[in-house]
């Protein structure tokens, strides 16, 4: 039976993951970009949420989903070899009022049977973060949260996915979904059409479309809500050990600060209501940026100086009506199911979303899902020399030499990192690109943003592909327009 | 007989230039610090010329290219010629500071000003 | 695990670690010159424009003559060279012992040092560090150095329609190449008032082939999906801000970004050493020793020099005191004297003087001015000078025998109006 899933980002992959643990199951995950998970995947918080900020009542599903989801990456970021870290959250509070708010959490976390929910002030609000902002008064403490490298969750789940048999086409943008005798034919792409028995539609932010190609759900539509944040780099001296967050209000989810697993600064996100055709404007604001400082301050006791901001990104939501996530199983169209509208805590869900399709597909679908004995849950992730000792790295080096060559500085990435990274993207059948090379290895995100090392990453990319270093792709472009002589033989 | 300010570009300082055309062909220049400037100002009059720096492709050199410079400045005019000339041509590592790459052009010659040592295959 | 033993460690092949490497060698110190590339350089590799070595050699050599000149009197000397070999890490031991733990291919090399000569030049401020927010195609935006060792090494030719941020030598002279090479420089955009760099420079690279200057000006956006379309320029209002009812667009396909230059000195921070916010380099005394007795600095990694000549000077410097600190075990102790900054000084090294040596004086000042006094009041020090300019560094040679009157703990480096 041939599995068509629409989107190969963390809920796509996810979803392709379960289904990949059973027999007879052919299934293929369609990407319109050059790589996975560069849609909202590789731009979010970050975050496992414990599952205390999901009203139970308005949000059954969602906070179902996320309790169980934030057990199940547990399980797989160990799998997966995905770094992840579990400090628990703050949600702080600054006044009374959003004290009262925030203390109404404690309630929801016993509802949806989140352990350690606690409120914590003063002495215990300290100890438990030291860097925290003297504008706070007090926090709801939920231990259980955590959080992991998005890009390179997705990474391993794609990765996991094509060593258990299954396939990614990357480049490969659905049009529409192809129904005939009100059952799923396939999808049509612009690589062609796609035979599919079942259509999965994770699309992210063009979802809804995907569901209207397929007759479905005419009133639901996708409202893009974007996000912004700042980075600051690794080596910043504040360096939240909890999660922290503003408290909650009726227009947003609050702004965060946390360490990444990868040691940077993170703050954010806005939440800011997009038109409809901006779903894809990832672009940064000075607003945005202002807001984010300002709120900042409410967390964090100081701040690094503003000229230590190492970047700013933003990514877009897939805002579904009234916050409701459609994941559904259809009899007719027979074989299309929508998951589609998984905001927050999408990521957090994601494990567990995929085993409740998984799960509706056995049911609704009356398909018998046995289990595979070949099936490999493990995916080793690569070894890097950042943050090794020194001892370490001499070994690292003697088992392969291409690890004593760095290339990227400001984050110690050797070549020999370089080059596997660019094997995984073939492996998963992506196109290489400077941006996949450099979300897999963390090179050039560091202070210098890749100004010393690009273009020696690109040289060895140009190497490997028997390419010009011009032609080599960033992102969707080349990294040159051609040689030097190009406009003087053109004629300018 | 007209007076036009212009700023000498033959070294760091940058020394305000008062070029005057007098009556008989003469030209006066005013507000050098040395006398490179007052041929700068007097060149500039009659025919302003510029060094013309740019590079040209090398073949199975260390690098793929091998920056260069006229041996002497050249017209404005022929600037683009310089330019165009270079667009076409490849040279075989290695290059040595100094080598002609290109003879006559403009007046001028074109010279190597970097080593490109020859190697077999290009990396990195 | 290999260990080396050397009097001193140069790290970074660039000219002020070649320069200071020849200097130690040629002092009879057991000398290790260490880069991180397979080749030696470092930026003037890529600078392929004269104004390098009018004072040094008494020649107008482009970048690429300059530093091959100094490779080949490294290459005759007795310095160990390694190349391929990134600096990892850096311990102090004790006064006379530090560990530069290094990663090569052949594994982790440990070289063990008396002194250490850090040379590793300077980063550029990118996009991001000056604020400038909008889409983030993947395509189309670089640094200034990035651009010109795609096109002046690689031969690549990065976009046809330029717009160019910052209006320093840099910016300028990538403007000329852009335009020799046939590509459209749209404009520079300046956010000062005034030209960042040498009149010079404005004449030959912009006004030669009929580029706009903004100044007052800043970007305030980047727009472009996948590669840039177009970039949102705004004057800056008194208080500093851009004016948005001043934007307005201009379509390009690249944006390079010459921003200014940072000291590359994560290695030295992670020590301890001290730091100069104004310079955002180490706090030196006069032998450009830094806070860590034995650790010299030389070049960009200390402050961000325009002349190749004083990058190679302060390399020879250093090396002198490392000479200096090996023979007597220790620069010798002196009451220090600081040296302030007074007006219309932005930065100033060395940050300590001792009054018993020649001194050279590196200074950035605030704000441009005509016809001033650069003085040193405490010891009746000042020269006159037609014009100051933040572009150009002052280079002030100082005889000991005038420091010697100095009776205070601190003098002060100043500008005048004359």
């Amino acid at each position: 039976m041939r599995i068509v899933i629409i989107g190969a980002g963390v809920v796509g992959l996810s979803i392709a993951r379960v289904l990949s643990m059973y027999k007879g199951l052919d299934i293929v995950v369609v990407e319109k970009e050059p790589d996975v998970g560069w849609g909202a995947s590789k731009a979010n918080t970050s975050i496992i949420h414990p599952g205390h900020e999901e009203d139970p009542e308005l949000h059954p599903l969602r906070a179902r989903l996320c309790v169980e989801g934030n057990k199940l990456w547990r399980q797989w970021v160990k799998e997966l070899d995905i770094p992840a870290k579990w400090p628990g959250e703050l949600m702080v509070f600054t006044n009374s009022e959003e004290e009262k708010e925030a203390l109404r959490y404690i309630d929801t976390a016993r509802r949806n049977n989140v352990p350690g929910v606690r409120a914590v002030y003063g002495d215990e609000l300290r100890r438990l973060e030291p860097a925290i902002s003297p504008m706070a008064v007090g926090a709801v403490y939920a231990p259980t949260a955590g959080n992991i490298s998005p890009f390179e969750a997705v990474a391993a789940l794609a990765e996991n996915l094509v060593e258990n048999g299954g396939r990614i086409l990357v480049n490969t943008l659905v049009k529409s979904v192809r129904i005939k005798d009100k059952a799923v034919e396939g999808v049509e792409t612009s690589g062609g059409f796609i035979q599919a028995d079942i259509v999965i539609n994770a699309a992210g932010v063009h979802a809804d479309e995907i569901s209207h190609s397929a007759g479905v759900e005419e009133d639901f539509v996708i409202r893009p809500r974007k996000g912004e944040y700042i980075v600051f780099d690794e080596d910043t001296s504040v360096k939240p050990l909890r999660l922290l967050h503003t408290t909650p209000t009726s227009l947003t989810k609050g702004v965060y600060a946390i360490t990444t697993t990868g040691g940077d600064l993170l703050i954010g996100p806005t939440a800011v209501d997009m038109p409809y055709e901006l779903k894809e404007d990832t672009s940064t604001t000075l607003e945005g940026i202002e807001y984010l400082l300002r709120e900042a301050g409410k967390l964090l006791r100081e701040l690094p100086p503003r000229s230590l901001i190492t970047r700013t990104f933003a990514g877009v939501r897939p805002e579904p009506p009234h916050g409701e996530w459609l994941i559904k199983v259809y009899e007719e169209p027979w074989g299309f199911i929508n998951v589609a509208g998984i905001r927050s805590p999408g990521l957090t869900a994601a494990p567990a979303i995929a085993y409740y399709v998984a799960d509706m597909i056995s049911k609704s679908y009356a398909v018998s899902l046995e289990h595979r004995s070949d099936w490999k849950p493990y995916r080793r992730g690569f070894l890097r020399l950042h943050g090794k000792s020194l001892r370490e790295i001499d070994e690292l080096v003697s088992v392969n030499p291409d690890y004593g060559e760095v290339v990227c500085y400001c984050r110690t990435v050797s070549k020999a990192e370089i080059l596997e990274a660019v094997k995984r993207i073939k492996t998963i059948g992506a196109q290489v690109t400077l941006d996949g090379v450099k979300f897999r290895t963390k090179a050039g995100f560091g202070r210098c943003q890749g100004s010393f090392c690009r273009w020696r990453i690109a040289g060895i990319i140009a190497g490997l592909e028997g390419k010009e270093m011009h032609e080599v792709v960033v992102k969707m472009e080349r990294y040159g327009l051609g040689d030097v002589k190009k406009m003087l033989r053109e004629g300018a | 007989m007209t007076t036009r300010e212009l700023t000498c570009i033959v070294c760091p300082i940058g020394c305000t230039l008062r070029v005057t055309i007098l009556g008989d062909g003469d030209i006066k220049v005013e507000g050098a610090m040395c006398n490179r400037g007052v041929e700068y100002g007097k060149q500039e009059a009659i025919q302003p010329k510029r060094i013309v720096i740019t590079v040209v492709k090398v073949r199975n050199g260390e690098f793929p290219t091998v920056s260069v410079k006229t041996s002497k400045p050249v017209p404005k005019e022929c600037i683009w010629k310089v330019m165009k000339a270079t667009a076409n041509i490849e040279v075989e590592a290695p290059v040595e500071i100094g080598d002609v790459i290109m003879k006559d052009i403009c007046g001028a010659d074109l010279v190597a000003t970097r080593r490109v040592r020859r190697i077999i295959s290009q990396k990195d | 695990m290999e260990t080396l033993v050397y009097d001193v460690v140069v790290i970074g092949g660039g000219p002020a670690g070649i320069a200071s490497a020849i200097k130690a060698d040629s002092l009879g110190l057991k000398t290790a010159l260490i880069e991180n590339r397979d080749i030696l350089g470092g930026i003037p590799l890529q600078c392929i424009h004269p104004g390098f070595g009018i004072h040094y050699f008494k020649e107008d050599l482009t970048g690429t003559e300059f530093i091959e000149r100094l490779i080949d009197r490294l290459r005759v000397s007795s310095v160990d060279v390694y190349t391929k070999t990134h600096v990892h890490a850096i311990d102090v031991i004790a006064h006379d012992e530090k560990i530069v733990n290094t990663v090569r291919r052949s594994g982790v090399t440990r070289f063990v040092a008396k002194t250490i000569i850090y040379a590793t030049g300077a980063r550029e401020r990118h996009l991001y560090e000056i604020g400038v927010v909008g889409d983030r195609p993947g395509s189309g935006i670089y640094t200034a150095g990035e651009a010109q060792a795609l096109m002046d090494i690689y031969g690549v030719l990065p976009g046809r329609e330029i717009v160019i941020i910052g209006s320093g030598d840099v910016g300028l002279i990538m403007a000329r190449r852009f335009s020799l090479e046939g590509a459209r420089v749209k404009a520079v955009v300046e956010m000062l008032p005034y030209p960042g760099g040498l009149t010079r420079n404005i004449v030959q690279c912009l006004y030669d082939f009929n580029i706009p200057l903004y100044l007052g000006h800043v970007v305030t956006g980047v727009k472009g999906r996948n590669r840039v379309e177009k970039v949102i320029v705004a004057r800056i209002g008194e208080n500093g801000k851009p004016l948005k009812e001043t934007e307005f667009e201009i379509p390009c396909d690249t944006v390079v970004v010459a921003a200014g230059l940072i000291p590359n000195v994560g290695l030295l921070e992670k020590i301890g050493v001290a730091m100069d916010p104004a310079t955002r380099g180490p706090v030196v005394n006069e032998l450009l020793e830094a806070s860590i007795p034995g650790v010299f600095v030389a070049g960009n990694a200390l402050i961000i020099n325009d002349l190749v000549d004083y990058v190679v000077e302060q390399g020879e410097l250093a090396a002198k005191g490392a000479k200096l600190f090996i023979e007597n075990n220790g620069v010798p102790s002196v009451d220090w004297v600081r040296v302030e900054k007074g007006r219309n000084i932005r930065l100033v090294v060395p940050h300590y003087i001792s009054g018993e040596r020649d001194v050279v004086i590196y200074a950035r000042v605030q704000q441009p001015e005509r016809n001033v006094y650069v003085s040193i009041p405490e010891i009746g020090y000042f020269i006159r000078l037609t014009s100051v300019k933040p572009a150009e560094m002052l280079r002030l040679w100082i005889p000991g025998r005038i420091l010697s009157r100095v009776d205070t703990r601190r003098i002060t480096l100043e500008v005048k109006p004359a």
